[in-house]
């Protein structure tokens, strides 16, 4: 079990919090997705990928902290094939310092779960020592909502999911987040370390402005593999198959009220 | 280490036997169209910032006529304006090339918003080229730190094409020089913080036009510098132009370009570095006008089918894209030669001379995808045919162009013994 403790001095006046951020890059957001005929999974060679929107948001959060030094230092990592490097290239473009990319071969690509990157991610935690980790609550291509969640769980960290607003608590000793939860908003405070993911209006990214993307390219990046960390990445699951969704259904106007009542006891909806 | 060698075979232009094309620079023998990392980043920043910030305002701006102001603003804050100007001043010296990227997608977005934002590049290119260190410090220093606009003035009202025929006079007094004269259709005429001015300094008709003009740099806030009225133009209506009246405007001598009698050769210069770029505005407008005929013709129906479905229609869009790709090349060319360091007149020319007119038959082509909807404000490609049509006038007409590259390729031809 890894633990951490820190100075409980006020937070405004140490130094600031180590961050660690989590980017996954995806299948962009406006593509298309298409089934491969197969149906093993979908299509992603030659297809436009990016930074999960989700991970944009929590980038953009540690840059903030940064700048009102509640942060020191923020870290990108990634875990991810070679082109992931180009999605932590975008995180130093908007204000991390360095990136970790930790490699996955090709072939164990696709059977990658939220297990093995919490695993990655937590081992990294052991040596990088993090205040805080954010990342983004879910990845739009699995939707899975679920490595925030069980980095916490490995560390034995406070968790803070689905985060729309992050500062200091009262007494400036701990975080207090806001949480996006079904019945409205939720605030709780937690001490850190502690993981926090962050939810859609967390904060509205930036650019990065070109001066800066120029400049990202100096920024340290350091590679790593899941053998060198110690991590299994055998998979638990198996993909027995991937469909397209069902083709919607035209639906049918009714001219009045009755009609439409009519037609659901046709349907056998209504008794 | 491979891409380092590799990397070293492509600048010092040497050609490699192997064929390279699986190597990360994709190079075969010694050519590669692929984009380095960061060129595709900006290509990226550009592509984003104009689906963000233009696109959604270029409607509105093309009816108002209103200055761009916060888009350019927000260019500028991104470091998306200004990209040639040296990294000593603070810029990022980007090459001619680079700067083709940028305008393209600008232009995709908006080719008068586009103008506004680059047309700093063409005031600027006589100073980056012929100004001294001070100058430069000066008046290009000003343009990063602060969203400001410059504008070149060379066109008269009596003359465009003939440079050699322009009017205005800059007399001597003393360390001064007094500028008399009338320029007109000056792109960011009315929002420019300083212009470079080409005026006659030589009286004598018999000098010859390479020792008669000189280039000033003239601030806007100097008296008696008087711009007209915004002028209310078919197209780019986003773009700022206007007649500028100079009535005895004292410069002092160290706001001369080069040497007195120089300003030709300056006022020229410019036009290898800028021609370029104002092709690949083309280019833009080529590459939205395909876009949206393809999107149409994909919904839109007829007998019962999309009328992509339809072979004249589909040809329609076949002859867009073989003229976008094209053009396209034609640009890179011309920009390549100037980053390599060599006089690319003859590319440049060709390349906005074909640029042009692509740009302008396809958006006509565009319109007519569109049919009756196309003719209409409603839908985006009237204002590609309105905004095209300037690309085939403005940095030399369609008509000059043709006369640089014929005397390029006579001058070539006749070099050759037969």
């Amino acid at each position: 079990k890894y633990i951490h403790i820190i100075n409980k001095a006020d937070m405004a006046a140490s130094k600031g919090l180590k961050i660690l951020v989590g980017c996954k890059r995806v299948i962009d957001y406006a593509v298309k997705v298409r089934v491969k005929p197969d149906r093993s999974g979908v299509v992603t060679e030659g297809v436009k990928h990016s930074m999960n929107p989700f991970d944009e948001i929590a980038v953009e959060e540690a840059v903030r902290m940064k700048e009102k030094k509640l942060a020191g230092e923020a870290v990108a990592i990634s875990v991810g094939p070679p082109q992931s490097q180009e999605t932590l290239r975008t995180a130093l473009a908007m204000g991390i310092d360095r990136a970790i990319h930790v490699e996955i071969p090709l072939a164990q690509l696709e059977k990658l779960q939220p297990i093995h990157v919490s695993k990655l991610l937590a081992k990294v935690c052991e040596s990088e020592k993090p205040d805080l980790v954010i990342l983004g609550k879910q990845a739009i291509d699995d939707d899975c909502n679920q490595t925030g969640q069980m980095l916490a769980a490995l560390l034995d960290w406070p968790q803070a999911t689905f985060a729309s607003k992050i500062e200091p608590s009262q007494d400036s000793k701990q975080l207090r987040v806001t949480r996006e939860v079904d019945g409205g908003l939720e605030t709780i405070d937690v001490s850190v370390p502690a993981v926090v993911t962050s939810d859609l209006r967390l904060n509205e990214p930036r650019y990065a402005t070109l001066p800066n993307i120029m400049k990202a390219k100096k920024k340290p990046l350091a590679k790593m593999s899941p053998d060198q960390l110690g991590v299994d990445l055998q998979p638990r699951q198996e993909v027995i198959s991937v469909e397209d969704p069902p083709v919607r259904k035209a639906g049918a106007k009714v001219e009045s009220v009755e009609d439409l009542v009519g037609k659901l006891r046709e349907k056998g909806l209504v008794k | 280490m491979l891409n380092g060698i590799l990397k070293t075979v492509q600048l010092v232009g040497s050609a490699s036997r192997a064929r390279l094309c699986s190597a990360p620079t994709e190079l075969v023998g010694g050519i590669s169209f692929k984009l380095s990392e960061e060129q595709q980043s900006l290509q990226e920043l550009a592509r984003k910032f104009t689906a963000d910030e233009i696109v959604p305002v270029a409607a509105q701006y093309d009816v108002s006529g209103e200055y761009p102001w916060p888009v350019i603003r927000k260019a500028h804050s991104l470091g998306l304006m200004n990209l040639s100007l040296p990294k000593w001043l603070g810029g990022l010296e980007l090459g001619v090339f680079d700067g083709c990227l940028a305008t393209e997608e600008f232009s995709f977005g908006c080719s008068g918003i586009q103008t506004a934002i680059l047309g700093n590049g063409l005031g600027a290119s006589p100073l980056l080229m012929f100004g001294t260190k001070e100058q430069q410090k000066e008046y290009l220093g000003r343009l990063i730190e602060e969203p400001l606009m410059c504008a070149y003035a060379v066109t008269e009202p009596g003359a465009g094409s003939d440079v050699a025929g322009i009017k205005t006079t800059a007399v001597r007094k003393g360390d001064d020089w007094v500028i008399n004269g009338q320029k007109m259709w000056i792109t960011n005429g009315g929002v420019a913080n300083w212009y470079f001015v080409l005026a006659r300094s030589d009286p004598d008709p018999k000098t010859p036009a390479g020792k008669a003009f000189t280039g000033f740099i003239i601030n806007r806030d100097t008296p008696g510098v008087n711009p007209g009225r915004k002028e209310d133009n078919l197209g780019q209506r986003a773009s700022d132009t206007r007649g500028i009246t100079f009535e005895d405007v004292v410069v002092p001598a160290k706001n001369v370009l080069g040497t007195p009698g120089m300003g030709f050769k300056i006022a020229m210069g410019a036009f290898d570095k800028t021609r370029a770029p104002v092709g690949a505005g083309a280019v833009g407008i080529a590459k939205r006008a395909l876009h949206e005929a393809t999107q149409y013709a994909m919904q839109r129906k007829t007998m019962g089918v999309p009328i992509a479905q339809h072979q004249a229609v589909a040809f329609l869009l076949a002859d867009m894209a073989i003229g976008l790709e094209t053009a396209r090349l034609a640009v890179w060319r011309a920009a390549y030669e100037a980053d390599c360091g060599r006089r690319n007149t003859y590319y440049a020319s060709v390349a906005k001379a074909f640029a042009s007119d692509v740009a302008n038959k396809s958006a006509s082509d565009a319109v007519q995808v569109f049919g009756g909807n196309g003719y209409n404000k409603e839908y985006p490609v009237e204002k590609l045919m309105r905004d095209a049509k300037i690309f085939q006038i403005y940095e030399g007409t369609s008509q000059i162009q043709r006369l640089i590259i014929s005397r390029e390729l006579l001058a070539a031809a006749m070099s050759v013994k037969s």
